[in-house]
């Protein structure tokens, strides 16, 4: 049995109310005992609508935010218990992929700069000078199917597509096993959609990735993802192998959603059913 | 035969920036009748919503600029009535509805009003929308506009509609505030509604109620719409009609289930192919290489060509005409005729 990578362990989160001219408005519980745990070299899917606790979820692995209660564990090793020192060299095994690619890459910064500077970051774990530097940089740019030709230019000169490619060659940079996916198609359009997924999958072969992907897109997490949990409202309502989620959803809410799911088939209620020709 | 509540005959547009004119429409044939739902699909930039905003006149000119063309509702031309009488139409006989519900509210006024207001406008022009008797004072008119801006939010799902009315905007969630606005396109009685990604900032759960209320106004009202997404699922699910567009040019368009089933054009096919369903693999989902073409000086022929599958040389000598494959279904590629004749055999 893999052991695994990433284990989120009973955690919730409150945000306490904020004080105003009117009084105190209400806390706000963003997550309630939420326990996931994700093996090595899979793709984990977080499924939530807006407002359920998954951004707070992402940030809580990255310990950008602290739990109120409950632990993150990753490779057994509580992120609370870490110095900073501990916590930074994490950092370069945890990476994460942003849902807006126009808004996640400094407009005057070049590609060579900005696939860089996680290396520059974590300069003490990888010891890489200059010119490993830039090497580096040119092949993870193939690695994401583009080229060194690209290294000098600026991300206005790219398309949304290419920008999400530069995103992922940026935190493929400190050569991290876990790495975040927040959305990472949402904006993109669908032939794009299918090229970045492809990446994915293809990278995730290469270099042994484990993917913890959230998206609110069912159709998506079911062609990547091997494992789902489905979060509401701060709290985890199911939970299990993708192909059995959406065949067989138990909870009432994971019905519903998998229900909604817009497919590409024409509804067969008014119209009689005629097989394919 | 009946004039189509909207028939765009030849639509070619025109949009000037600093490098150039930009044909972005090229051509544009699209008919819609009461009762139908048109889904007007294709990836950023290739004039869905360009098509949607010529209807209403609601491109600024300059940059916009047409050819030629016409866009007859009801049989008058958009483009030759005078903007005053353009005006007239818009947010009563045309409604629209827009992507981002939290842009198209004014944040600075409560729900009620800014539905009272489209209301009264719309009663100018109609009278009898607001159910009360004739040349009653201002006052009462609109006590009859508030108790019909309440009626419409009840219509649109929103629980409590009384008291909302006097909320703000900034009280109403997304998939509420998109209600608000759904509201707002209809209490005018639009004849054609056009929604231009009415559920993309959407989750899945209200998409599907916003959707199921679209089609039950269309039941209910008899009306036309233009509904513009990049989600062929929510055309699926949805629209009676689709018009697939690409580069300026609608290449495939017929009723839904004759597109969805025998997609006839190479770019219909593509898109389709690039959607994950629930049969594909890992790893076995088909991107569409290349990019969309720079519309300053589009590829010759077929716009679709330099990135088609099927392409040969005749593909880049002249634009292909729509070709009818039957069963109102018709697909602008000059290898469908050859592809039926090969799939048949």
């Amino acid at each position: 049995m893999p052991e695994p990578i990433l284990v989120i362990d009973n955690v919730s989160k409150v945000y306490p109310g904020r004080r105003g001219m009117f009084g105190r408005s209400a806390e706000v519980q963003a997550l309630k005992g939420v326990s996931i745990s994700v093996d090595r070299g899979e793709s984990f899917g977080l499924v939530g609508e807006s407002g359920s606790g998954k951004t707070t979820l992402t940030r809580s692995i990255l310990h950008l935010e602290q739990p109120t209660s409950g632990r993150i564990l990753f490779e057994g090793r509580d992120l609370a218990t870490l110095s900073g020192a501990e916590l930074r060299r994490l950092r370069a095994r945890v990476q994460i992929v942003f849902q807006d690619p126009y808004a996640s890459l400094n407009p005057r910064m070049t590609v060579q700069d900005i696939v860089t500077e996680p290396m520059v970051v974590h300069q003490d774990v990888l010891g890489l000078n200059g010119r490993q530097r830039t090497e580096r940089a040119a092949e993870l740019l193939s690695l994401v199917g583009l080229g060194p030709q690209h290294l000098r230019r600026f991300p206005h000169e790219f398309s949304g597509g290419q920008r999400q490619r530069i995103c992922i060659a940026r935190a493929l940079a400190s050569g991290p096993e876990l790495l975040l996916l927040d959305e990472p198609t949402s904006a993109l359009d669908v032939s794009v959609q299918a090229q970045v997924l492809n990446l994915l999958c293809d990278l995730q072969d290469r270099l042994g990735l484990t993917y913890f992907f959230i998206s609110h897109d069912l159709a998506v997490v079911r062609y990547l993802c091997s494992r789902v949990a489905l979060i509401y409202r701060g709290e985890l309502v199911e939970e299990g192998e993708t192909a059995q989620i959406f065949d067989a959803p138990e909870t009432e809410y994971a019905q519903m959603l998998i229900g909604a799911m817009p497919e590409v088939a024409v509804p067969s209620a008014g119209r009689p059913s005629t097989p394919m020709t | 035969m009946e004039t189509p509540l909207l028939a765009i005959r030849d639509l070619h547009l025109t949009m000037s920036s600093f490098d150039g004119h930009a044909h972005v429409l090229n051509g544009i044939e699209l008919t819609v009748r009461r009762g139908e739902i048109w889904g007007l699909v294709g990836e950023s930039g290739c004039g869905k919503s360009l098509t949607g905003l010529s209807i209403s006149r609601l491109l600024p000119s300059p940059p916009a600029r047409y050819l030629r063309g016409e866009i007859r509702f009801e049989g008058r031309d958009m483009l030759k009535l005078p903007i005053s009488a353009v005006e007239a139409l818009r947010g009563k006989r045309i409604g629209m509805i827009f992507q981002d519900p939290t842009t198209n509210l004014n944040p600075a006024y409560r729900i009620g009003e800014q539905l009272v207001d489209v209301a009264l406008a719309a009663a100018s022009h109609d009278p009898t929308i607001l159910d009360c008797p004739p040349r009653v004072g201002r006052r009462e008119r609109k006590r009859a506009a508030r108790r019909l801006a309440a009626a419409m939010l009840d219509r649109v799902g929103i629980p409590n509609p009384e008291a909302r009315l006097d909320n703000y905007p900034h009280e109403f969630s997304g998939g509420m505030r998109q209600r608000v606005l759904i509201a707002m396109a209809l209490i005018g009685r639009p004849d054609l509604l056009i929604a231009d990604e009415p559920t993309t900032a959407l989750d899945v759960s209200v998409q599907a109620q916003i959707l199921k209320l679209l089609k039950g106004t269309v039941a209910d009202h008899d009306i036309g719409v233009i509904l513009i997404t990049h989600n062929l699922g929510v055309v699926a699910q949805t629209c009676t009609h689709v018009a697939v567009m690409y580069a300026g040019n609608i290449v495939e368009s017929g009723p839904v289930a004759e597109v969805i089933e025998r997609p006839a054009h190479p770019y219909t096919r593509a898109l389709m192919a690039a959607i994950p369903t629930k049969e594909t693999r890992r790893g076995a989902l088909q991107g569409l290489g290349g990019t969309v073409p720079n519309l300053i000086a589009p590829p010759p022929g077929c716009r679709f060509a330099p990135r088609c599958p099927l392409a040969i040389p005749a593909c880049t000598r002249a634009l292909p005409p729509a070709v009818d494959v039957g069963a109102g279904h018709a697909a602008a590629c000059i290898r469908v005729e050859e592809e039926r004749a090969a799939a048949h055999a």
